[in-house]
Order: structure tokens, then sequence, then C-alpha cells
């Protein structure tokens, strides 16, 4: 099994009283969709920001590509090679297409805050967002402006600069939310195919597609996690079957 | 980015046409021209924090005052100081400032920053204003301006009018070049992606603090240069150079001129400058009351409208920002 | 410095404490509830003071001039809201800001044309001239200790409302969530329109109170706004006992900043703020973003 290139040991967060997450420990390995689910409130918005360090744990431990990195900040992170996706679509609406993954590719780049070089001018800056709008297949909407795509375009968009970052590891927080069904399965083939080399994260409520695209299943109930492994055993778990299937319907609504 | 080509060269064509102005101007207006292009420097520094940034400052009337009181106190008073060491000290002094203040107050957001800007800009105020350290509430005279000389052959009079409003000129024309360079480069574009949306950019890996404190210490510098010149060109000193109503109005330059171009606030400062000796004119006793009613009367009513006529005129960053919603520019300071 | 010296100081800086937290209140309730900065909110110190002058010269008494201006600034309040500041609801910092400037330079001009520009001074009611003798050489004004006891007064009050009443409770659960209240369905327009006149009138009867103490003079209002928004600082936006351990932290830092290092005493408060800032960005008892 190859090393993990994310690893959550024991996380914890608590809000004033309410313990939002509570001793979670998942291994996020290379060419593997790792995929959280659980009713509302389980905790897992909470989980990926904890990862994502727009969070800090209470207690718990994060590594990155083997390094600690619980105490690091969201831009560190995204440097170290963590890309993720916002529930709420996060992106530049004023910016065409083109340039929110301009942006991206250049805030990997080795001149990513050069103060007198042209930014529009890098063309490896320009190859790399350009390849990553391919991959996200919205190349041909390179030079419409953000806010004005559909809320589909939006989220390919956003994924499109996760990829211009070239991440090893992506955390993506609920993708299908909002999405007609057109919409929905292009997306799906589009996670499918994030998972070439990088480890992902998925945090979703459409069971179909999680057990479509999930190589290992994490069931979260009241911050914790009743259960871990490969979709088809999880599924058969008794506990997952009492806690949280049974309430599928609702989840999916 | 097309908008900001086409803005470089119209402001290229503008200072060429601005060096001409010596030959037919008479010297009052050479004053004019020269004090407009001072104020308009701060102005334009200003709006890399706010235009650019998203970051409403009211603390670099501090920086602007800094660096004429550190020229008043180093110059000796029958002798010209040389500018050459003279203005890096007084330059360096504003941005050792931006940069403290800046570390401080970029830990806070939205309607906090303002206040702490505010607050820190008064401390300076009160520094100069409390203490003897130079004149106190009186100000401080600069007896001898500094000389533009180089072994004994002095290059340009800055006692002469026009050797004065030339260099301003050049100097203004310096500062654009690099506030136009600037914004375009990835550094720039970085500092306006973090105000478009701080939570993307940091997940994308952008050093957002550190990006605000490099824009926030240069734009300190800037200002601390046109302050080092406007002291120059008065011959004196005062601690309302520093206090925070000329914040506040070179504020309402930046706005006036229109937040996201580097060269609006030059035309913004033309305008509030051309308005107010107007209005000194035309209502001797009244004129503060018209200025105010006129900044009231913008806000409320006409919030694009003068924007939108310099958008008109020097076509800048426009396509970017929807048009009509100038102030929403700033909306990013209010913290996401 | 000897106990007694030490007491004077110690209520000087309590007394000044308490007048910049009737100050501070009404600014940090009006942003925490409409959400709006106002610079212009020193102004209204600075008027209710030259108001009170004004008063108090033509009644002779102060005790109209007191509640003449708190009234006065009650009824500008209301329709300064009404006028002006609704419009920025929900509008960004940046227009809050230009506009409550425009403000004050109308402000200046409209006091310029009423009360003039010179400095005044306003006696205080007969029964509080005078000094309590504490040793041979020192003694203590009585009219400060009674400023003392009433702004104390009117801070509880402010907390007693806050605490009891219906409105009260609006106003703290505005400051905690602006949306909610408009969510209860409660009138929003007239709990604002209420909140910045008592705002503003808070602003004028700490003018008014300081006018015999200190003297009324144009430039007053400024000094003050910006203790204010360091008071604000210090105690978190929006946090009305916030205000109290700020405005109660500046009062300290400014007279024994004036008793130990005099040459720097302007600049103590400041750097007293940049460690709060330190410690705690958003204030001692802040806690959301804003």
């Amino acid at each position: 099994m190859p090393e993990p290139a994310l690893l959550a040991e024991s996380l914890s967060k608590r809000f004033g009283g309410l313990q939002a997450v509570a001793d979670v420990s998942l291994a996020l390995r290379p060419s593997e969709i790792h995929a959280v689910i659980g009713p509302n409130g389980a905790g897992k918005s909470t989980l990926i920001n904890l990862l994502s360090g727009d969070l800090r744990p209470s207690a718990g431990l994060i590594r990155l590509g083997g390094r600690d990195a619980t105490s690091l900040s969201p831009e560190a992170r995204g440097r170290a090679g963590l890309g993720r996706s916002y529930q709420k679509t996060t992106i530049f609406p004023r910016r065409s297409a083109f340039a929110n993954a301009r942006l991206a590719a250049q805030a990997r780049s080795p001149r990513a805050l050069a103060p007198f070089r042209s930014a529009d001018r890098d063309d490896a800056v320009n190859a790399r967002a350009r390849a990553a709008l391919a991959e996200a297949g919205l190349l041909d909407r390179e030079a419409a402006i953000a806010g004005t795509l559909s809320h589909g375009e939006q989220r390919q968009l956003e994924i499109a600069m996760v990829l211009a970052t070239e991440p090893t590891v992506i955390l993506l927080d609920e993708p299908l939310a909002g999405m007609g069904h057109g919409e929905a399965q292009r997306m799906i083939a589009l996670i499918g195919r994030l998972k070439a080399g990088r480890a992902v994260l998925l945090v979703e409520h459409d069971m179909d597609a999680v057990f479509t695209l999930a190589d290992v299943l994490t069931v979260m109930a009241d911050g914790r996690v009743i259960a871990q492994g490969e979709p088809a055993a999880v599924r058969a778990h008794p506990a997952v079957r009492a806690a949280y299937l049974g309430h599928e319907a609702d989840a999916a609504a | 980015m097309g908008g900001s080509r086409r803005e470089a060269a119209l402001a290229a064509l503008t200072f060429v046409a601005l060096a001409l102005l010596p030959l037919a101007a008479p010297a009052y207006y050479l004053q004019f021209g020269a004090k407009v292009l001072l104020v308009g420097l701060a102005a334009m520094a200003l709006n890399l924090v706010v235009g650019f940034g998203g970051l409403v400052s009211l603390c670099h009337a501090a920086f602007y005052g800094l660096a004429g009181y550190t020229l008043a106190l180093v110059s000796p008073r029958y002798e010209a100081a040389s500018l050459f060491w003279t203005l890096p000290l007084a330059v360096g002094a504003s941005a050792v400032a931006a940069l403290l203040i800046g570390a401080l107050s970029l830990r806070t957001r939205g309607v906090y920053f303002i206040m702490v800007t505010l607050a820190f800009g008064q401390m300076l105020f009160y520094l100069f204003a409390d203490t003897d350290i130079a004149g106190g509430s009186d100000g401080f005279y600069i007896y001898t301006r500094p000389e533009l000389a180089l072994g004994g052959l002095t290059l340009v009079d800055l006692d002469k009018p026009t050797g004065f409003y030339l260099t301003a000129l050049a100097t203004v024309a310096l500062a654009t070049l690099l506030l136009l360079r600037l914004t375009r480069s990835p550094f720039g574009q970085a500092l306006a992606a973090a105000h478009e949306n701080e939570r993307r950019a940091r997940a994308l890996g952008f050093p957002v603090y550190r990006i605000r404190l490099a824009a926030f210490t240069v734009s300190g510098a800037l200002a601390g240069l046109a302050g080092y010149f406007a002291s120059v060109q008065f011959g004196y000193v005062a601690p309302q150079m520093l206090g925070w109503h000329f914040s506040a109005t070179i504020l309402v330059m930046v706005v006036l001129g229109g937040l996201g171009s580097v060269t609006g606030p030059l035309v913004g400062a033309a305008a509030f400058l051309g308005l107010e000796e107007v209005l000194k004119a035309a209502l001797p006793d009244h004129w503060a009351l018209a200025l105010g009613t006129v900044i009231l009367l913008v806000v409320l009513l006409l919030p694009g409208g003068v924007r939108q006529l310099a958008d008109a005129a020097l076509g800048p960053l426009s396509r970017e920002r929807p048009p009509g919603k100038p102030l929403a520019a700033a909306e990013g300071a209010t913290g996401a | 410095m000897d106990l007694v010296t030490f007491g004077v100081q110690l209520l000087n800086a309590v007394q000044y404490g308490l007048v910049l937290f009737l100050v501070a209140s009404g600014l940090t309730l009006v942003f925490g509830i409409l959400g709006v900065i106002n610079l212009a909110h020193g102004a209204f110190y600075m008027l209710g003071a030259y108001t009170a002058f004004w008063l108090a010269a033509a009644t002779g008494s102060f005790w109209i001039a007191l509640v003449g201006g708190v009234a006065i600034a009650f009824v500008v309040g209301m329709l300064m809201e009404d006028v002006f500041v609704r419009r920025l609801y929900g509008r960004d910092h940046l227009a809050q800001v230009l506009l409550s400037f425009a403000l004050i330079l109308i402000l200046d001009e409209v006091r310029l044309h009423l009360f003039g520009k010179d400095v005044h001074s306003v006696a205080p009611p007969d029964f509080l001239q005078g000094s309590i003798q504490l040793t041979d050489t020192l003694s203590y004004p009585v009219y400060r200790l009674a400023v003392c006891l009433f702004c104390l007064l009117v801070a509880l009050a402010i907390f007693a409302v806050l605490r009891w009443t219906k409105i009260g409770m609006v106003v703290r659960a505005g400051a905690e969530n602006r949306e909610m209240v408009r969510a209860l369905g409660i009138s929003f327009d007239r709990v604002s329109r209420y909140v910045f006149a008592v705002g503003i009138a808070l602003a004028a009867l700490a003018g008014i109170v300081v006018a015999p103490i200190s003297t009324v003079y144009p430039g007053m209002g400024d000094g003050m706004l910006i203790l204010s928004f360091v008071v604000v600082v210090l105690g978190g936006i929006g946090s009305v006992a916030g205000a109290a351990i700020g405005a109660l932290a500046v009062g300290l830092t400014d007279t024994f900043g004036k008793v130990f290092f005099p040459a720097f005493s302007s600049v103590s408060v400041y750097l007293v703020m940049a460690l709060i800032l330190l410690w705690r960005p958003n204030g001692i008892l802040g806690r959301r973003e804003v």
C-alpha cells in the first residue's frame, strides 16, 4: 500500500461546548478516492476545514507528504501540495475563467510574487493554466467571465484552479451540491479522472456518486468515525446501517 | 490587461504634455501644478492598498508627513543638504513606519483595520504635535531647501518654480511607471486576488499577510516620497501633514479618481484640489461646507459617476469590474 | 508618589475612562447593530459641549444645558439616521468612511456658524463648585467627583437597559447577529434609529459633562474620536462590556502615562493598543470577524 499523502491522527475540534469532530483518523493515499459520508451535522465540513487549515484542531495531528502540517496555515498547506474546493463555490468572479486558472498556476510558480515582470506573459504559467482548464473540461469557456458561468461550470472552474496548483492532495467539499443531473454526471466523470496520481478526499451526500467513485469510505456520525474501509464492507456494517444509511433518503434530500 | 496598457500610453502622453507646461504657464500655476502632482502621488500610493489591495487605510498622511519631518530634522539651517541622501533617508523612514504599523494593523480585518490605522496614524501626529521634537503644534521650518547637485554642479535648482515643478513631475512619472508595473506583475495580481477572494487566494497558497504587508510598505514609502517633495516645496512642515483629515482627504481623491486604476487618483487629486480652489474663491466663508456637501453627494448619489467619467477619459481596468459600483471594489476590506 | 496623590490620579483616570466609555459605547453599538463606522461620532461630542455652553450662557443654568443638550442631540441623531446614515446600511466601509468624513466637514461648519470658533468654559452648577481638601496641599474638585458618580450611573443604566429591557435584548441580539434581528421580524428601522440617536446623545452627554472640566474648543471631537476607536479596538467591536474595559484601560494608561512619562504620554495609549493587538487582534471581548 502506498505511503499516505495526507494523514490525520485522532483529530478533534471543539466549538465551545460542541464536539464537532472527535478522535477522527484517516489516511489519503495517492490514486485513491476516499469518500467521507454521514448525516448533516456529522462533522464532515469541519473535518475538511481541519485538513485544509481553515480551522485549527483542538487536538490531533495532521501529516502532509510525511511532514507535520498540524499548525500550518491554509496558504502553507496550499504550497505543500494541498488543494481544495469549498461547499460554496470560491472563485474570482470578476475575472475570466482563464485569469482564474492563471492566478492558480501563478501561485505554484517560482515567480509567484515577482514584482516587475508581466503576470500575463509567463508562458509556463499560461500553459499550466490551459492544461488545467482542459483537464476540467472548460477550455472552450476560458474567455468567459467566471461570475457569468453556470453553476456547474463554476464548480468545474474551481477544480481547474485546484489542478493548476499541481496538488498531490485534493479535498472536495460537496462538489455535486445544487447540480442538475447532466452537470452532476460530468462532474462525477471529472472527479473520477482526478485521482490519477493524486489523493482525493470527497465529502458528498449523493450516495450513487459516492459508491461509484469511492475506493475507501469513512462514515461519520456526531463527529466520530463509526466505520471505515472498503465501500462494500462499510455498507454492510450494522452500525452504519443503523446510524446512517437508514436516513439515506433524508440526507440526499 | 489591455486597459492598463492603454492607461500607460495615456499617462505617458499626459506627462509629456505636462512637461511642456512651464513654456506657457506662469509660476503660480506651476506651483499649483506641483502641489496637485505631489498630493496626487500620495493618493496613488494610497490607492495601491485601497483600490488594489482592498484595505482602507487611514494613516497614509502619517507616512507623508513623517518623510517631511525627517527632511526638516536633518536639514542644516544655513546650507543645503543633498537630495541624494536626504531623500532615501526620508522615504526609508516612511517605509519603516509603514512596515511596523502594517505588521500590526494587518493582523486585523475590515473595520478594525480602519480604526487601528487611524489610531496609529494619530500616534505619529501626536508624537510631533505634543512633543518638542520639531516645533510642536507650531510646525518647523526648512530654512534651506535640499539641493540636487553632483560635485558642486547644480543639476536642478529646486528653489525655482520651473525646476521644482519638473522634478516633481519626473518623480511622479517614475512612481506611476513603478505602480503600473507593480499592479500588472504577479505580485500585483496576487494582491488583487487576495482582495477579490481572500479565502481562495490563501487556499491557492498565496501568503496573503506578507503580500499585503509588502504592498502597505511600498505604499507608505511612496506616500513618503510625496511628502518629502511637498515639504521641500513649502519649506515648512506642520503636524497637520500627518493628521487623519489629510488621510481622509486623499481617500476622497482616490474614490473621485477611480479605485481600479493606477493614475485615477491623480485625476481625483486634480479634480479635488481644483474644486477646492474654485470653492474658496467663490464662497470664501462656506467653502468647507460646500466641499463636504460635494463629497456627501458623490457618496450618496453618484457612487459611479465621477469614476465613470475618469474611465471614459483613461480607460483603466474597467473591464474587470462591473461599472457603476466603484465602491464595491473595496468590499474585500469589509472582511470576507 | 504618595498614597493620596496616587488616589487622586486614580480618580482622574477613572473619571476620564468613564467619560470615554460614554462616547465609545455609542460608537461600538452603532457599529455592532447598524454595521456603520461613524467617524463623525467625535463631532457630536464637540457639538454637545458647544450646545451646553450656548444653553448655559443663555439660561444661566447648567441643568437646562445638560437636559436640553442631550435632548437636542437625540433629535438630531434621529434626523441624521433618517437622512444620511440609513443610506449606508449594507454599503461598504469605504463609503461609510467617506460619508462620515463629509459629515465632519459639514458639522464643523455648522459649529462655526452657530457658535463661532472661540474657546469657552462652562461653569459647573453652584452646589458642585469648590473642592474637597485632602491634605494641606492637595484638594479635589467636587465637580470631578460628581462627574465620576454621574457617568457611573449612566453606565449602569446602559447595562441595565441592555440586560433587562426588551429593546436591550433586541440590541444585544443585534450585536451578536444582525440578520437574526431581521429574521425575528422586529422593526429594524425603529431599533436602528433609536440606537443611532442614543449613541449620538451619549456622545453629546459626555461633551456636556466634560465642558466644565476641560474647555470647549473646536478640535475637541477629534482627539475623543481617536481614543474612542482605541477603546473599541481594545474592547472588541459591538461589545459594551468590552468598551467599559477598554475605556478604563485607556483612562489609566493616559493618566499614569502623563505622570510617569510626561513627554510620551500621548503615545503610551497607542503602545498599549499595539500590545493588545499582538495578543488579541479582535479585542479583549471581541469574538467575530467583522
